[in-house]
């Protein structure tokens, strides 16, 4: 993926060129803060023109997609604080518009890790995304939120706590899903049930 | 990179539940309002630059 020829064909041309290559992935980052697909959609094309016009700012040969995920992320919390809205407009267009498939096979609905996901806190799903489904390093994460490899690594293991509590995941092996409704009804009906170790 | 991978089984269903989320969204099509974004930034960069 990386060879040298493409590294030095992209210093020898517009760096803005290479914007269209990361919209893909800034807008999967953008879903992930705003949890709102039309919301996302607008802090990208804000992020966009951001850094058309800031595109001297960035150092040709270090990693764009760090760059641009630091002013996306930039641009969603002082849009956030502009607007004093502490509480996102989560519409359920994240969850929804993902394409579901049923888990039959002990795997985790997409749908109810969504939800989960979604009622996580900020700085928690970014971390999540980032070193969790974008490739980022730890130290690539905490660069682009500007904070340090520690913290990063610590919102990422409570996003990760959370999750499992949220959506009731077990740490032992051979874990058995049982939908909630199923859950609910067993546990309701005997407290003093005895789980297999 | 030095990618932690998880060893529990929660933690890799959340680690592979991620990974599918942010897939999902990458596989898709860009919306062509980008792409003509990209094309409006470039005309108002260089209106008189050769292109």
């Amino acid at each position: 993926m990386t060879n040298p020829e493409t590294a030095q064909h992209a210093a020898s041309t517009d760096p803005r060129e290479e914007l269209v290559e990361h919209l893909p992935a800034l807008r999967a980052f953008a879903l992930s803060l705003t949890r709102n697909g039309s919301a996302a959609d607008d802090l990208v094309q804000d992020s966009i023109v951001k850094a058309w016009k800031n595109i001297e700012k960035f150092e040709v040969g270090t990693n764009m997609r760090a760059w641009l995920f630091t002013i996306l992320r930039n641009t969603f919390y002082s849009d956030r604080r502009k607007a004093k809205r502490e509480v996102a407009d989560v519409d359920g267009i994240f969850a929804a518009g993902l394409s579901e498939k049923p888990a039959h096979d002990g795997r985790l609905a997409m749908n109810d890790f969504m939800v989960a996901f979604a009622e996580l806190p900020d700085e928690q799903r970014e971390a999540l995304i980032l070193v969790g489904a974008s490739g980022f390093s730890y130290e690539e994460a905490a660069v682009t939120c500007g904070v340090a490899v520690g913290t990063i690594k610590s919102r990422a293991n409570r996003g990760r706590k959370r999750l499992g509590e949220l959506l009731q995941l077990s740490d032992d092996e051979n874990l058995e899903m049982t939908d909630r409704a199923t859950m609910a009804v067993v546990n309701a009906g005997s407290m003093s049930v005895s789980f297999n170790k | 990179m030095d990618q932690e991978k998880p060893k529990s089984s929660a933690e890799s269903q959340i680690e592979e539940n991620l990974r599918r989320v942010y897939q999902q969204r990458l596989e898709e099509d860009v919306p062509d309002r980008f792409l003509s974004l990209l094309q409006q930034l470039k005309e108002q960069d260089s209106p008189d630059d050769k292109s």
